[in-house]
């Protein structure tokens, strides 16, 4: 598969102040500003190009080993978790859908790894590493899939919507598209905060995460557009893992071939990155993060990766066939992370599986804990609907992990 | 000190001073900025506020509903204008899934505190499409508040409220009334969400209503009284909550209710109205409860055949007669 970074988008013809000689080095010049600007337009508008339009050049630098072991670790226990809610759904400890993120993992972990911690995250239902990624406890995680109250949303949300708003992830959305206008008003938000609460330079990039499958539905068009034209902090990555369900991408999307194409449209900076790579991941990421992050301006990125699984457990993938899926094992970013680890002396063999032990064991622990956490009591039905207590509505509540966290002297922030 | 002004300023001095008040209240739709709103409702708000506050939209009513959701979650505090609720529609998705539901999916994390706000119900031979009444639909869905003001005084202070509550509130204008003039208090004060008022007090049956069906209501019970019909008129105020305390008051003392809904009957605030005022007030009752709605037919753009599909005065008292002919 093509694995070129830095394919910014072609500049539409016509468009002098990005063509002309001033432009050089992709710096428009600054067009003469309108008597009225301050009024007409709102928090950015694209039509003042204030911005450079070309993504930034990936990093040539690997981090540190601490870092890389920490990935490693990462990118293992979304895995064991992955495995080990698939045994729970399959003995129905787990209900509803159930969308694995196994192949996947070097996306998540690298795009947070490159981001502070305090940029938000967002993501459509295959959410368990995005947020796992992010810091949320597996047991607390394990505990939503099964229901119980101990889960990240008491079991109120499912594997679909893992939420963790002291890790800054703010779900976890089940309906396809629908979390790429949300991550748009998170950047809005967080955009607002720095430049009209706090009256100083933006300061926060959110990463929206979405398959290629949503780049169908109009919310992604909507929110692309948006973020253009308000030049919101927020980076579009599409984790396209060349299937949306079971519609090969080129069958639904036009440009399959080049998604970074979509960008165009919306004059916007893009980039596509191996995905299956979590330090090329990084690498693409950091600098692209620092840019949208100086510039106050939205990104759009074709992360291409490889599901390994089916859309959800219950998928039998007669898409596509078994030699295709061997073949994209050969290429898993944990094997290949280690490989690397492997060559440059940072890890040897005793020291990957104690690693691969000590995960082992803690995702097992999570599912124990799981199984203990009880289910929700019925009174939680009327709890959390609405915030105001009426009726039969009794208000809300912070779940039991933030409790405790808060408890313990507060999260990270 | 109270003025006479129009409902449009009361709702513009609502999230101007909320606006004063708190700065993570902003404005956002379509040519609710330079245009200063499609019905002049935010008329001097950019110059106050400027554009960072005051957000002209594109055209996108799903994308910027979502927007303004996700910037909820972040703990702002957005105004979202729908030009027209018939618009809301294609913003389903943000709207129904999201708003009233990130709560409760979330485990009480984070919760939705927006108000969307716009015009409701038929305009004036604007057609099918751009005549929707949405309360009734959208009042099927559990998380969100509905309110539905008849007044200029009710209009400043429930937006207030509805801008202060950190739930998600759907707030249903009428283009029919944005002119409508009356008492106003210069300084910010609140109408609680939740709360019905008596419009007219009577002895003889309650017509129950919400929003500008509500000065039809008024209409009729003048009609009636000439007849010898002393109607008591409920402003329901909120839809949700709805106060069921005050209508069963009411048709405790008069034994006879009339419900009058501009949306269609079918699954209504008219039917639930109904149905709960059948359960409570069951032994209270000397007839069955009366419904005036929307006729069942798309919204007519012919004007003669608007009118009468609209619930109009005839309609109501032909409702009232009908329903205390026994008394």
């Amino acid at each position: 598969m093509p694995m070129t970074a830095n394919t910014g988008p072609q500049q539409p013809p016509g468009q002098g102040s990005q063509s002309s000689p001033s432009t050089a080095g992709g710096v428009p010049s600054t067009p003469a500003p309108s008597p009225i600007a301050d009024t007409v337009h709102g928090p950015g508008c694209s039509q003042i190009p204030s911005v450079p339009r070309q993504a930034p050049l990936p990093l040539q630098r690997t981090p540190g080993h601490d870092v890389l072991k920490g990935w490693l670790r990462d990118m293992m226990l979304i895995r064991e978790f992955e495995v080990r809610s698939m045994q729970a759904y399959q003995n129905k400890l787990a209900g509803g859908f159930l969308h694995v993120y196994n192949g996947q993992e070097a996306v998540a972990v690298g795009c947070i790894g490159a981001a502070n911690h305090n940029d938000p995250v967002i993501t459509a239902y295959r959410d368990h590493g995005h947020a796992l990624a992010r810091g949320l406890d597996p047991k607390v995680g394990m505990a939503e899939l099964f229901g119980r109250i101990g889960g990240c949303a008491k079991g109120k949300g499912g594997s679909m919507h893992f939420f963790d708003a002291n890790n800054h992830m703010y779900g976890g959305h089940g309906i396809v598209g629908a979390q790429i206008p949300l991550g748009a008003g998170l950047a809005f938000a967080t955009k607002y905060m720095d430049e009209v609460i706090d009256e100083r330079a933006n300061s926060r990039v959110t990463l929206c995460f979405l398959g290629d499958g949503a780049i169908n539905q109009g919310a992604f068009h909507e929110a692309m557009n948006l973020a253009a034209v308000f030049n919101l902090p927020v980076i579009f990555i599409i984790e396209n893992n060349g299937y949306s369900m079971g519609t090969a991408t080129a069958r639904g999307t036009s440009c399959a071939h080049q998604l970074c194409d979509k960008a165009t449209g919306y004059n916007m900076l893009s980039t596509t990155i191996d995905g299956m790579d979590v330090v090329t991941v990084w690498r693409g990421m950091k600098p692209l993060i620092d840019h949208c992050r100086e510039h106050s301006c939205p990104a759009l990125v074709d992360m291409q990766c490889n599901r390994f699984k089916g859309h959800s457990v219950s998928d039998p993938r007669k898409y596509r066939t078994h030699d295709e899926e061997q073949h994209w094992e050969t290429e898993d970013p944990i094997g290949k992370l280690v490989s690397q680890l492997y060559a440059t002396d940072v890890l040897d063999r005793d020291q990957v599986k104690a690693l691969s032990k000590t995960v082992r064991g803690e995702i097992k622990a999570a599912v124990e804990w799981a199984k203990a956490s009880p289910e929700p009591h019925l009174d939680e039905l009327f709890h959390d609907v609405y915030v105001e207590q009426w009726g039969p509505y009794t208000g809300t509540s912070l779940p039991e992990f933030m409790q405790r966290r808060s408890s313990d002297g507060g999260g990270q922030h | 000190m109270a003025r006479t002004i129009e409902f449009r300023q009361a709702l513009c001095e609502a999230m101007s001073e909320e606006m004063r008040r708190d700065k993570r209240v902003f404005l956002c739709g379509e040519e609710v900025a330079q245009y200063s709103g499609a019905y002049k409702v935010s008329r001097g708000m950019l110059e106050e506020f400027g554009s960072k506050r005051i957000v002209d939209t594109p055209i996108s009513e799903s994308g910027f509903s979502g927007m303004a959701i996700g910037a909820a979650m972040m703990g702002l505090r957005p105004i979202v204008e729908f030009m027209s609720w018939s618009f809301s529609l294609v913003a389903a998705d943000p709207i129904l899934n999201n708003a009233p539901k990130m709560l409760y999916m979330s485990g009480g994390q984070l919760g939705c505190p927006i108000v969307f706000r716009g015009n409701d119900g038929a305009g004036g031979q604007l057609g099918s499409t751009h005549s929707w009444c949405v309360e009734s639909m959208y009042a099927n869905v559990p998380g969100l508040k509905i309110v539905m003001p008849t007044t200029p005084y009710d209009a400043k202070g429930l937006l207030t409220a509805a801008i202060r509550d950190d739930d998600p509130v759907f707030f249903l204008e009428s283009e029919r009334m944005l002119s409508l003039k009356g008492d106003v208090p210069e300084t910010a004060y609140t109408v609680p969400i939740g709360q019905a008022i008596v419009r007219r007090p009577g002895v003889d049956c309650t017509i129950v209503s919400f929003g500008r069906p509500v000065h039809f209501c008024i209409e009729a019970a003048e009609t009636l009284a000439n007849e010898g019909i002393d109607c008591e008129v409920i402003d329901g105020r909120s839809i949700k909550p709805l106060d069921m305390d005050t209508i069963c008051e009411s048709v405790r003392k008069t034994n006879y209710c009339v419900v009058v809904d501009q949306s269609w009957s079918f699954a209504s605030i008219g039917s639930e109205v109904a149905a709960e005022v059948h359960r409570f007030c069951f032994d209270d009752l000397d007839n069955h409860v009366h419904r005036v709605h929307n006729d069942d037919v798309p919204a007519p753009y012919a004007h003669n055949l608007e009118q009468e599909m609209l619930p109009n005065a005839r309609k109501i008292c032909e409702a009232v007669r009908a329903c205390t002919y026994n008394a």
